[in-house]
């Protein structure tokens, strides 16, 4: 991306290199942005903790996708002149037709199975009757921009339709009254098929008079696969992800390394308002009661559990739990009811911003541990060298002084489950937006 | 299953148009040149950016390879370093991306 940057903004020859595994993807990548001919020289993967030696045996050794010797690759990337090719300015329009070419149900199956359109499961074909079935349940018309996504923000931003979100939202057996809900997903633009390395998911939480209207389960077993509701807006927020951005494709536009399970649904749920001691998580963000609203938390990876709360060490048991925490991936608590309550009676928290404010106060670190964090130093270390706060501050800190882990304004309480028991978890994630399902019914 | 031919919309969203990006001249030569040798601070980048250095100053010592960080997390420009760049009328090799 900056090396594009450089030659065509800057008028600097420059090289990119990358490290094997993302051949495809930054070819993909150089091409969408308007510089097929890039020049990239290839290293072996990984770099990220290989010693200096090791290191020097990769740029004395040859590109492993030329097998030419990288250095000579480099040299002439800068050096040698420019061809027709290289210096052409044109522009082309790239489409995508409303229909696929007809064909038997079996063969459409597979055409969208080899085209990657499926999470692999079966899905249901999105003919015009089942899709106009489905538009019939919002007032927006078929062809209205909804919005546009992309899988990370280096790469570019294919837009939709909301008879695009039909056609997804049909393929991933939804009823047609969940629609105005899986809108307001694709609304708010976040992808729930991100391209990251880090194999992240997205988290749906659901608030108001909608999760009665088409029936959602916030009671036992709701964060799993037990109601249709449930189940099928968050499929449909995953296919729509990944086909409304152009692609969701192993090593060209998803690089996650291991995975996640969690992505066939996006753990989708709606919270329990009814058993929760707190205001919903929805009229925390501005909402009124009686508005219907999705919440979006992106960057789901890491998930730590316990079994209620016990009265001696209590506080030290929920530190433990955060100490397992990235401190680049804040905690949502994902409680049970019978937890919520405990939290309550235990610490006197009887507003969510008091946990919060507790959490923010006790998940600590010392600092020397905290920026040596990978993720820390990718992306939270060059922010605190520009200044940018509370980072700036943190970095003051001396190696052995207590510093916040997360900052008090990610930290986030959804109250879910059907106290069977009082098991709850922390989820590490994201808070994105929280989009009204009202204004697309 | 039937062999019946039915009708089925596509699920992809729409592309934006490409227009396709101009490249900088290349030199002539790199001796008596400044290479910039940029970190985009990703996973070790700067220990793999060292080494080739190394490898300038010992194979191409009429090249000045000079190392600098990216400011700023990867993904955002520098531009204050970019122009540095330019108005140094050398090149620039940044990685590791991956």
């Amino acid at each position: 991306m900056h090396a594009i940057t450089l030659e065509s903004q800057y008028g600097v020859p420059t090289v990119a290199i990358h490290t094997d595994r993302f051949e495809k993807a930054v070819r993909m990548t150089a091409y969408a942005r308007g510089m097929p001919r890039q020049r990239q020289v290839f290293v072996p993967q990984p770099v990220m903790g290989k010693s200096p030696r090791e290191l020097r045996a990769y740029v004395d050794g040859t590109d492993p996708i030329t097998g030419r010797p990288v250095m000579e690759e480099v040299v002439e990337a800068l050096t040698a002149p420019l061809g027709e090719e290289d210096r052409k300015k044109v522009s082309f329009e790239r489409s995508t037709p409303r229909f696929a070419e007809p064909d038997t149900e079996e063969n459409l199956h597979r055409l969208f199975l080899e085209n990657q359109w499926t999470d692999r499961l079966p899905i249901v074909l999105p003919t015009e009757e089942r899709v106009a079935q489905m538009l019939a349940a919002t007032s927006h018309k078929p062809d209205e921009v909804v919005g546009r996504m992309r899988p990370t923000s280096t790469r570019e931003a294919w837009e939709y339709t909301v008879e695009k979100v039909a056609v997804n939202a049909v393929m991933a057996g939804a009823r047609p009254e969940y629609f105005p809900a899986i809108l307001a997903l694709a609304a708010s633009q976040a992808t729930a098929r991100g391209s990251t390395t880090s194999s992240m998911a997205a988290m749906v939480v659901v608030n108001g008079p909608i999760r009665h209207e088409i029936g959602m389960n916030w009671g036992t077993g709701a964060m799993g696969p037990y109601n249709h509701a449930n189940a099928t807006i968050g499929r449909a927020y995953g296919l729509l992800s990944q086909n409304l951005q152009g692609g969701s494709v192993p090593g060209q536009t998803y690089l996650g390394s291991q995975g996640n399970n969690y992505a066939y649904n996006s753990i989708t749920f709606a919270e329990n308002e009814e058993r929760s001691p707190w205001e919903p998580f929805h009229v925390q963000h501005g909402f009124k009661p009686g508005d219907s609203v999705v919440s979006i938390f992106t960057g789901c990876r890491s998930t730590a559990f316990t079994l209620g709360l016990r009265e001696r060490y209590w506080r030290e048991h929920v530190v433990n739990l955060l100490r397992g925490m990235d401190p680049h991936c804040p905690p949502t608590f994902v409680l049970d009811p019978i937890t919520a309550r405990q939290f309550v009676d235990r610490g006197g928290f009887d507003a969510k911003e008091k946990l919060i404010q507790w959490v923010y106060e006790h998940a600590t670190l010392p600092a020397g541990q905290y920026w040596d964090y990978q993720l820390i130093q990718n992306y939270v270390y060059p922010r605190a060298l520009n200044g940018v706060e509370p980072y700036a501050t943190k970095l003051k800190a001396a190696d052995d002084e207590l510093i916040p882990m997360f900052r008090r304004d990610e930290i986030h309480v959804v109250v879910v489950g059907g106290e069977t028991n009082g098991y709850w978890r922390i989820m590490g994630c994201n808070y994105q937006k929280s989009v009204s399902v009202d204004e697309w019914r | 299953m039937s062999e019946k031919k039915i009708v089925a919309m596509n699920p992809v969203g729409y592309p934006p148009t490409i227009t396709q990006l101009g490249m900088a001249p290349r030199l002539d030569s790199l001796i008596g040149k400044t290479v910039y040798l940029v970190d985009c601070r990703f996973d070790d980048s700067d220990v793999f950016l060292r080494q080739m250095q190394a490898w300038f100053q010992e194979h191409m010592p009429g090249v000045s390879a000079v190392f600098v960080q990216k400011s700023g997390v990867y993904t955002e420009d520098d531009p204050r370093l970019f122009e540095e760049i330019k108005a140094s009328g050398g090149a620039a090799v940044i990685g590791v991306g991956h």
